[in-house]
């Protein structure tokens, strides 16, 4: 045999192996390819988390998951009806991010805040009209239920342009132009309607991806160790190497399906932009890919059953690639600690490339240095699964 | 009958606890995933590292950009001299946000013309821009007002007063912490029970199981307690956590929250013990789990409002427990909930709860295919 033990993960190319070893070992290789894309085509469950599941995530996120409030349900007090607090009534109304109801009391408006069926609380209180020609103003109290921070926050900055809205319009009745020392000019590049459709979906495929390669991989080869058809496939003359590719290649271009589906489901469904270039894509892709598939290589070998192996899988792909990679919530606003936790996660460096390469483009910058990140990623995985197998031999 | 039931209890236990590595498992990564996402998962903006492209040597220009370099929420990283470095730090996010004064700035303000600050965000994450934009335009407020008192002119007619209930510092932590109690007492409930059916019908064990006196609801009991066990004690734990840790308020009634958690945890045993006995194998199970646990998740409220969401998947919400057991466990800590609102929640727990665990029961003889 001069044929270098590691033909097999290198593929076929080797100028040192003879024709004749060449020719076996890729016999075998494609043996091993069939064996589990019929594996995969013979159990209706990995077709589907490799192509139902894609497109239920992506109709449950595009349509489910937006951050975006409208029509926030308001309790509207009025102490006592004016001119000046119809008119800011008015303002509320037609503003599309709220739904006011007028409740007579503060009372009646805490109990809906607190029943849930109000998310805040505005009280014009009954001297309004008066205090409007006071020097400092008359004060419109907002309560703004905390409980969920985030949409607590949106609403008080709608509530801001309301207020801003309603004082054009009451300098225009009283015959005046309103001038504001500064005014902010407001420019959101990329995503110019502030949509968060467009923010969440590109992520989405990461996590996606990431079902596919790790959860799945994970699980069906901790299978054959369970079963020990490993072992038996250990025996055979089939080498290491060529296990392993034999289990990449298929789930690998399930994986890659997976991510064409989910792409063009995003563009043409759900109107993402895609601004970048698609090769720049399919090659970040293929690095996440492989990172995934290395992950679940090297889970179901040290775990060795499925039960374990699923759980280790979810604990350690699934749930960081949703809260640690930047998908839904922004890294930069992390504890620096966390931070520094979020650069061991695959998904952080593809969630950043999906994200530039939908809605900014091809930046070559953020493109190089999570490329690199992946590449080192799946040469360690890889790399560990190999030496990890080989030595369970022994 | 309770003999034999126990029995049968004390053997699901083993199941789960005789392993070392599936010990490990569903004991450590609960407890660490706590405490990484309570840090992690949060919406909170701080230190938005911002660009400023001053054209205006003006002193009015500089006192407004002192503004936004004294926020908390504002870091500055860079200073810009042509309108083409406004690219050059947005694209490969060196910068958030680029404040540009333009050269007018001065000169517009004394002559009571509206004087322009252009602000330029970064919309590749879109809670994160519109969180900046609330927290310059409240700056630019400030500014405003006082800008008005010192030259003497009118202040505005009205003004907000806005206050925060239940959270008055508006801490995110504060809503994702106890949240994460219903997610991970879900996922490792789950994966407990989910595997239990599967297994066994893949070592033919079960088929033996249901050939000995045992009744399906009896089975189904043996099932349960060591799930509801589990689940309860991991829930337990991240409460405490939640409270002593995290210095998450707890104001209400902690019977009430342990009444929900016990409907919650029972509602997805059943849930789980339905996708065991529906698959064939253990891969289809947790396949199985999987496609509940996710959509369970998203379509909770646990990260993104269920009043955002298109009324028909608003109704599909209905039927997941995890979003009235999060109403729960938010409202007691926080809020101090009702009694009687939580009655309300209640009920609907319990129903899937009956629902899932006889649909469990049944499929235990009747599997489909």
């Amino acid at each position: 045999m001069t044929g270098p033990r590691l033909d097999g993960i290198r593929g076929s190319g080797e100028p040192a192996a003879t024709l004749d070893t060449v020719g076996t070992s890729r016999m075998r290789l494609f043996g091993l390819v069939r064996k589990e894309t019929l594996q995969i085509l013979r159990d209706p469950s990995s077709i589907s988390i490799a192509f139902v599941l894609p497109a239920i995530l992506l109709l449950l996120f595009g349509y489910g998951v937006s951050l975006d409030a409208k029509h926030v349900p308001v309790a509207l007090v009025i102490e006592s009806p004016t001119t000046e607090t119809s008119s800011f009534a008015v303002s509320l109304i037609n503003s599309p991010y709220f739904a006011p109801a007028i409740v007579r009391d503060r009372h009646a408006a805490e109990e809906k805040l607190i029943a849930g069926d109000a998310d805040a609380i505005v009280v014009l209180r009954s001297d309004f009209a008066r205090r409007i020609w006071s020097p400092a103003g008359a004060p419109i109290q907002v309560i703004v239920n905390g409980t969920d921070a985030n949409t607590a926050r949106i609403i008080e900055g709608y509530m801001q342009g309301a207020w801003q809205k309603w004082l054009e319009q009451h300098a225009l009745d009283e015959g005046q132009v309103l001038v504001p020392p500064v005014v902010m000019e407001q420019r959101v590049w990329f995503n110019a309607e502030v949509r968060s459709r467009n923010f969440l979906v590109p992520g989405l495929i990461a996590i996606i991806m990431t079902l596919i390669g790790t959860l799945l991989t994970a699980m069906v080869v901790a299978r054959e160790w369970e079963r020990g058809t490993m072992e038996a496939l250990m025996v055979t003359p089939v080498r290491i190497g060529e296990i392993l590719l034999g289990k990449l290649i298929p789930y690998f271009l399930l994986g890659m399906g997976g991510m064409v589906l989910s792409t063009a489901m995003a563009v043409w469904v759900f109107g993402v932009p895609f601004r970048g270039s698609l090769a720049v894509l399919l090659a970040v892709s293929a690095l996440f890919m492989l990172v995934s598939l290395g992950m679940g290589l090297l889970i179901s070998t040290i775990a060795r059953s499925q039960f374990v192996a699923g759980q280790v899988a979810i604990i350690v792909a699934f749930l960081p690639a949703f809260i640690l990679s930047g998908f839904i919530f922004d890294i930069t606003s992390m504890p620096a600690v966390v931070q520094l936790i979020t650069h061991i996660i695959p998904a952080r460096y593809f969630v950043s490339s999906l994200q530039t390469l939908f809605l900014a483009g091809t930046v070559w910058p953020i493109i190089f240095a999570n490329g690199a990140a992946l590449g080192l990623m799946a040469v360690i995985f890889l790399g560990l699964t190999r030496r990890k197998t080989h030595k369970s031999l022994e | 009958m309770w003999g034999r039931i126990r029995a049968l209890i004390a053997k699901e236990f083993l199941a789960v606890w005789k392993d070392k590595k599936s010990r490990v498992v569903i004991i450590v990564p609960p407890l660490i995933q706590l405490l990484v996402f309570g840090y992690a998962a949060t919406f909170d903006v701080n230190h938005v590292a911002t660009a400023i492209y001053n054209e205006d040597s003006g002193l009015a220009a500089r006192e407004l950009i002192a503004r936004f370099e004294g926020s908390p929420s504002f870091e500055i990283v860079s200073r810009l001299s042509r309108e083409a470095e406004i690219r050059d730090v947005i694209d490969p996010k060196d910068a958030s946000l680029v404040i540009h004064v333009g050269q007018t700035f001065a000169q517009d303000l004394m002559a009571r013309r509206p004087a322009k600050v252009q602000l330029i965000v970064d919309g590749r994450e879109s809670n994160t821009a519109l969180i900046i934009l609330g927290y310059a335009s409240r700056i630019v407020a400030d500014f405003n007002n006082e800008w008005l008192r010192a030259h003497g002119e009118a202040l505005p007619p009205a003004r907000l007063v806005v206050w925060s209930w239940f959270n008055p510092n508006l801490e995110s932590r504060w809503f994702i912490v106890p949240g994460i109690v219903a997610l991970l007492t879900l996922v490792v409930t789950m994966v407990v029970t989910a595997l239990t059916v599967a297994r066994e019908r893949e070592v033919g064990t079960f088929e033996q199981l249901l050939v000995t006196p045992f009744r399906p609801f009896e089975i189904l009991i043996g099932k349960s307690v060591p799930a509801l066990v589990i689940g309860l004690a991991e829930g337990t734990v991240i409460v405490a956590i939640a409270v002593f840790w995290f210095g998450v308020p707890l104001r209400g009634d902690l019977l009430l929250l342990y009444v929900g958690l016990f409907l919650y945890i029972l509602a997805v045993i059943g849930v789980g013990l339905m996708v065991s006995s529906i698959s064939r194998t253990q891969q289809q199970a947790i396949l199985g789990a999987f496609l509940f646990v996710v959509p369970a998740i998203i379509l909770s409220g646990f990260a993104t409002p269920i009043a955002n969401m298109p009324p028909l998947i608003q109704d599909l919400t209905l039927i997941n427990p995890m979003r009235y057991f999060l109403v729960i466990v938010r409202g007691t800590f926080l809020e101090g909930l009702p009694a009687v609102l939580v009655y309300d929640l209640l009920w609907p727990m319990a129903s899937i709860a009956t629902v899932s665990l006889a649909g469990a029961g049944w499929m235990f003889r009747h599997r489909l295919g």
